[in-house]
């Protein structure tokens, strides 16, 4: 029972909705930052792979394709990082600050 | 010499977009070849060391919680790495090099498209996994819904999915043991089954987990050895290594933009769907999450796993390339030693030929026992989740209510990973020699289309009841089986039809939308008393998803 009294505590706490849409906000931009360059690739991949082609300078032979796999790659994992970041510092003070005085 | 290229690598490689797919996956037909001494006496230490810990983490497993989930005692990094070898396959060592190999840069789109997966994992899953379950999968699905059919549904969406990547994973390790070990198929699909009942079975899942992360460290090693090497021969320059395989490659500077991949773009996307939602689908992935403390060591290992994922797919992409140039034009690789000609030992090879050309037999012989112990590795993490769908949602929560004996779950456990292993060697050897590139869209068709709508929504989508997770589900089911069956991969390559009905080897496309329309539909028209307290517990699960409240704990030893 002291679960539902405290979750009773919770939902009606002030700062328990303000963690829940802040979470929210942060965890669909990072979606949408992973899922929007990956779907544009792909897209760009199907339907334009020339695109792809431009070379990175004159006298090289690499196109930019491979190093934006790369900096996709790159990227993507900067952005756990970025979550881990702010999940381990801001969301869980915050979640500590709705939990303090809690019955379990 | 191009059109005989072009008749002995076309059925696999070169067709269509999801062919180049599932040839990733499976390994294609292969010879025996001559005994492997180097490697079979490295797999053997590797076999000696591990079944080593699983009599170490036998001692250790004294609880059902210390079988199913470790007790939620292993760390943030130690799951990073057990995830990573969840994950990283041998068919992407073997297969996605050979794909870079044979057709540059798609290889590198596919690497994505299985990579992109893992952030979504951390953003989405990880940490209100761990906080609404404890052992299955399941646990979150029948949070807040209905124990019994929810359970059930859930309980044999993993069951199809862990059965079809076993077939999968046996058949691969069958090829792979006559083509490095030089032994024959069927003793190799027996020694795999028995080796991981006994890891299971005795070592449950502390075992399994310091399988997955010795097998991980050993191929992030032997992966950057191998690359570092290959990368010697070029002076470490990109430019060199790029600009010698344009030279060596037959199809010139066309092998670094996207080619046979995106032939059919709509089949590009079923597939990366597929393995995309797939993949955030996979039980034996999923319930990993529940083998550590707390959410935030459930973010920890997410982030662990997708630093080695990434780095490793970055390294198949030089190993791919490296092996265009140093492979690619030394005849002693290819069958009578024509250049262009068939590859010895078939399609896969190329990472392994790589190997002996810059390590010689040594190098060879510990990449070999690689690719195996990574078979292994992957099989008994799949015959963990199996085993603990049955003993834990079917047997204790189905069919006794949730009130078991522990000996008796125990014992239930014990009979379910035996099993699993029996049925594994069976299907392993019924399989051999068959084309079972279907499986792999089969295994990623049902994850995409019924764990992980019911999933998702379970945990996102308050308006979700029993009897809307019911309809969806089964529609995922029965339209993922079904396109399937029509798709070129089963309607013409396995029953011969001259043309398939559904275009695609992967139905994501399809059966994705239907699974979550249907689900939508069952929810939103049911009235009745129970989805009203089902829509109104959602609050409560929010709670506990969000802050941990009431979650399970870490058993303290």
């Amino acid at each position: 029972m002291n679960h539902a009294i405290e979750s009773a505590r919770i939902r009606n706490h002030p700062r328990y909705q303000e963690l829940v849409s802040r979470q929210r906000r942060f965890v669909a931009c990072l979606v949408a930052a992973t899922l929007v360059p990956y779907f544009t690739f792909i897209l760009i991949a199907a339907f334009a792979p020339h695109l792809l082609a431009q070379k990175l300078s004159a006298t090289s032979i690499i196109n930019i394709g491979w190093p934006l796999g790369v900096a996709f790659i790159v990227g993507a994992w900067l952005f756990t990082g970025l979550y881990i970041l702010r999940a381990n510092g801001e969301f869980d003070a915050l979640t500590a600050e709705i939990r303090e005085g809690a019955i379990v | 010499m191009k059109p005989l290229f072009r008749v002995l690598i076309a059925p696999a490689l070169l067709s269509a977009a999801a062919t180049c797919a599932s040839a990733a996956e499976t390994l294609q037909a292969v010879e025996k070849q001559p005994l492997n001494i180097t490697a079979i006496a490295m797999f053997l230490v590797f076999v000696l060391t591990t079944l080593g810990i699983t009599y170490w983490a036998a001692n250790k497993t004294k609880s059902m919680d210390d079988f199913y989930n470790a007790g939620g005692g292993i760390t943030g990094f130690q799951n990073g790495l057990a995830l990573a070898g969840d994950y990283m396959s041998a068919a992407a060592l073997l297969g996605v090099t050979s794909m870079i190999f044979f057709n540059g840069f798609d290889g590198v789109l596919y690497s994505i498209s299985f990579f992109v997966a893992w952030p979504l994992l951390l953003f989405l899953f990880a940490e209100r996994i761990r906080n609404l379950g404890r052992i299955t999968l399941s646990d979150i699905a029948s949070f807040r819904l209905d124990q019994n059919r929810i359970r059930t549904l859930t309980a044999f969406g993993s069951l199809t999915v862990v059965c079809f990547y076993l077939v999968v994973q046996m058949v691969g390790a069958g090829q792979l043991i006559q083509l490095l070990f030089g032994l024959p198929y069927n003793y190799a699909v027996i020694a795999v089954g028995l080796l991981m009942a006994v890891y299971v079975t005795f070592g449950g899942m502390v075992a399994t987990t310091w399988v997955q992360i010795i097998k991980a460290g050993l191929l992030l090693v032997g992966g950057t050895l191998l690359a570092v090497l290959a990368l010697s021969k070029f002076g470490f320059s990109f430019e060199q290594l790029f600009k010698q395989a344009v030279a060596a490659h037959h199809d010139g500077e066309l092998i670094l933009l996207p080619s046979k991949l995106v032939a059919d773009p709509l089949a590009l996307i079923s597939l990366s769907l597929g393995l995309v939602f797939g993949t955030a689908g996979l039980p034996h992935i999923l319930m990993r999450f529940f083998t550590v403390p707390d959410a935030r060591q459930a973010r920890k290992s997410v982030f662990i796993a997708t630093g080695f994922i990434g780095f490793f797919y970055l390294i198949v992409a030089v190993l791919g390339l490296a092996a265009i140039v140093i492979v690619g034009r030394d005849p002693a690789f290819y069958e009578s030693g024509i250049l262009g000609g068939k590859l010895i030992g078939g399609g896969n090879m190329p990472v392994m030929h790589l190997a002996k050309a810059v390590g010689g037999d040594l190098l060879l012989g510990f990449i070999s026992a690689v690719a195996f112990a990574t078979i292994l590795a992957v099989v008994s993490g799949l015959t963990m989740a199996g085993t603990s769908a049955i003993s834990h949602d079917l047997y204790v929560m189905v069919f006794k209510k949730g009130r078991a004996e522990a000996k008796d779950e125990r014992r239930v456990s014990r009979i379910a990973s035996v099993g699993i292993g029996i049925v594994a060697v069976v299907l392993g050897i019924l399989f051999k020699d068959q084309n079972i590139a279907f499986l792999v869209a089969l295994t990623f068709g049902v994850a995409a289309s019924v764990n992980f709508p019911i999933l998702a929504l379970s945990m996102y989508w308050k308006g979700l009841t029993t009897r809307g997770a019911l309809i969806g589900g089964i529609a995922g089911l029965v339209s993922s089986v079904s396109l399937v069956i029509l798709s070129p991969a089963v309607w013409v390559k396995v029953l011969g039809n001259p043309e398939a009905i559904f275009p695609f080897d992967y139905p994501a496309i399809i059966s994705m939308n239907v699974a979550f329309f249907f689900t939508w539909l069952g929810s939103v028209t049911d009235r009745s008393g129970e989805a009203m307290l089902e829509r109104e517990r959602f609050d409560d699960q929010l709670i506990r998803a969000q802050t941990g409240l009431g979650a399970s704990q870490a058993v303290n030893h």
